[in-house]
């Protein structure tokens, strides 16, 4: 059934889509005491993510890169724009439907710490997870699948089940939820930040586990501040600002040759093991602005033959090679 | 030497007996110099700052002491210690950005707290103005509330305020950690601004990112499990570390152009002993890759080469 879709839409003249399409999605929030004030977190973002595919979002914060996460997963709704999961319109889904959309789609977000109950034991997870959705199962097998999938994720069930949140550590509690979403039969994980409370010594491990996943077919839309941990994992790089993507494409190209002069400031402050930060003045962040309708990095931005074209109408994503595009038109000209 | 700490110990009490955190820590920083001190969360770091500032119940100190420009700072005593607190030692916290006092405006907030250490706000007020300058806000952030500043500026701000009174010895603890790339880097630099302008003398920055340390310290002190494993200039620590621990560190931290399909990383198997009852010999036994028979006995920290401290039997054996 869902093939002949995605056939039909092939033959209606798309490329071949995949497994998750945003199409135009924007938030808007209402603000002040009233709501009288509308302010836009994400604003027509469209991309998508195929099969095995591991996509990193990166953006500073307030960026919106969470809010598209939330979206996906439909914690929040969407104020315009279509979220399109294997061929169907996903804030259309209600109740049964929705309920085996979360069996495909799953989270895990940055504090495992505040994700459990102090009060149960941490396979409390586990056990919503078989109420909600396989009440049915016997315990015998229900008990293989929880062993199989603590396997997966590098635990070992006699040392892990039957403890409470606080005698595991970050990384465990981290492994934890992310065995939790395995127990559904997951194509698609929304990884919200989900290393950046771990230590150095156990993150790296959550990382390559990451990478595991992705051998055996799921896909990723990985969330990071963090420009090395999205280097080491993706495919795709997405960097946002200010609630559009700026710049999108191939990791090596979106890395190696940053055309976006956000993007580039950004790669001249990350800090670098192997060399020493350049003489470079950053421009430290300029308070938000009500201009919307520009570019939105206008006010922040050093390119000298910036006209009065960039603060009036907003650039679109140009492809400036195969698989790399990029939202600013003067880097076109260098 | 600015700063000079002997066998240092302080333990937090709880019901279940003391916690060791801080269980026999020497180490020297001198004139000028920036010290990283790096290191997995509970191993200490945080302790060791507030030891030499702000020693409070559940922290119980037991032995050691703490030199600064040759004067014993008496860390057990929270009264005589106000005398060197802001003055000669500053801090600035973990969470510094929420540390302002949300009901006064900034400029307000900082003349009570000069009157409470008994200097004249009327006096200090243009070098205010000029160290504002400095990390690049405006005066009139002074008739503001802190709720007004965004995340850098706060930071920035608890910057200016720590250093008003040119303490010699700042501890910044953990404060890029919740900035952006862009916003870190620069208020990592200010950090080196301030001590090249010799407003402070030397500085400890606490910090899980060796990468930041690596741009702005001088040396790294590495800490695992509430003992120095490691300390050596930043260069030494970054390409050639000797303890077995900071290796593993150093080798599992992913770097821009690296990529999982081209080398792998592997973290370190494990996890950190609990403090409470601390293994006996080396606390790094355990995961340590190269541990023999004599790592039953406890490592000292020592030089081994100039400036390079190591704790590990291992690296003492090869340099004997």
């Amino acid at each position: 059934m869902l093939k002949s879709k995605k056939t039909i839409l092939l033959l209606a003249g798309g490329s071949v889509i995949g497994m998750l399409k945003l199409d135009k999605i924007s938030k808007i929030y209402s603000t002040g005491t009233f709501g009288g004030k509308l302010l836009p977190a994400v604003v027509d973002v469209s991309f998508d993510i195929g099969d095995g595919e591991v996509v990193s979002l990166i953006g500073e914060s307030g960026s919106g890169k969470s809010t598209i996460g939330k979206m996906i997963l439909r914690l929040i709704t969407i104020s315009s724009g279509k979220i399109i999961f294997d061929g169907i319109d996903i804030s259309t889904l209600k109740k049964n439907k929705l309920k085996s959309y979360y069996k495909e789609v799953q989270g895990v977000f940055q504090d495992p710490f505040s994700s459990y109950n102090p009060i149960f034991k941490a396979e409390k997870i586990f056990t919503t997870i078989r109420q909600e959705f396989y009440p049915k199962m016997k315990d015998k097998e229900w008990e293989e699948k929880v062993d199989s999938s603590l396997k997966a994720v590098g635990l070992n069930p006699d040392q892990v089940l039957n403890k409470f949140p606080h005698q595991l550590s970050g990384g465990q509690l981290q492994r934890f939820l992310i065995a939790r979403a395995l127990l559904l039969d997951i194509k698609f994980l929304v990884a919200d930040e989900i290393i950046s409370m771990l230590d150095a010594s156990t993150r790296v491990d959550v990382l390559n586990l990451l990478v595991e996943l992705k051998s055996r077919g799921l896909s990723i839309l990985f969330i990071t501040h963090d420009l090395s941990l999205g280097y080491y994992i993706s495919e795709k790089a997405i960097i946002l600002y200010r609630g559009s993507i700026v710049e999108m494409g191939t990791t090596e190209k979106v890395y190696s040759n940053s055309l976006h002069p956000y993007t580039k400031m950004l790669m001249t402050s990350v800090p670098r093991m192997d060399t020493k930060w350049e003489e470079v003045d950053v421009e430290l962040k300029a308070k938000q602005i009500e201009n919307t309708i520009g570019c939105v990095y206008y006010d922040r931005c050093r390119v000298p033959d910036k006209d009065t074209g960039c603060a009036s109408k907003k650039p679109q994503l140009i492809e400036v090679e195969h698989d790399h595009f990029v939202a600013c038109k003067h880097c076109m000209e260098e | 030497m600015s700063l000079q700490t002997k066998n240092l110990r302080v333990y937090y009490q709880t019901l279940r007996g003391d916690v060791k955190a801080l269980d026999g820590v020497t180490f020297n920083i001198k004139d000028g110099e920036i010290m990283g001190l790096a290191g997995e969360s509970g191993c200490g770091k945080t302790t060791l700052a507030n030891s030499i500032i702000y020693l409070t119940p559940p922290m119980k100190y037991i032995d050691g002491s703490v030199e600064l420009d040759g004067e014993e700072l008496p860390i057990w005593d929270m009264d005589s210690m106000n005398t060197f607190r802001y003055k000669k030692v500053s801090i600035i916290p973990q969470y510094a950005m929420n540390a302002m006092n949300p009901t006064r405006k900034i400029g307000k907030m900082t003349e009570e707290l000069l009157v409470s250490k008994r200097v004249s706000y009327k006096k200090t007020r243009s070098e205010l103005e000029r160290r504002l300058d400095l990390v690049e806000l405006k005066n009139d952030i002074l008739g503001m509330y802190p709720i007004e500043l965004s995340g850098g500026m706060k930071q920035r701000m608890v910057l200016v305020l720590s250093t008003l009174l040119n303490p010699s010895l700042l501890i910044a603890d953990e404060i890029t950690s919740a900035l952006d790339v862009s916003t870190q880097k620069a208020v990592a630099e200010m950090l080196v601004e301030f001590r090249n302008r010799k407003i402070v003398k030397s500085m400890i920055v606490i910090t899980h990112d060796i990468s930041i340390l690596y741009q702005i310290a001088d040396s790294i002190l590495v800490m695992y499990a509430g003992k120095l494993a490691e300390k050596a200039s930043t260069d030494a620590i970054v390409h050639s570390p000797m303890h077995p621990y900071t290796r593993l560190l150093i080798s599992s931290l992913p770097k821009v152009g690296v990529k999982y399909s081209e080398k792998k990383l592997t973290g370190i198997k494990g996890n950190t002993p609990l403090l409470l009852n601390p293994p006996i010999g080396c606390r790094f036994r355990d995961r340590c890759p190269v541990a023999f028979d004599k790592c039953m006995e406890e490592p000292p920290f020592v030089e081994i080469e100039k400036d390079h401290f190591v704790a590990c039997w291992r690296e003492r054996d090869r340099n004997a």
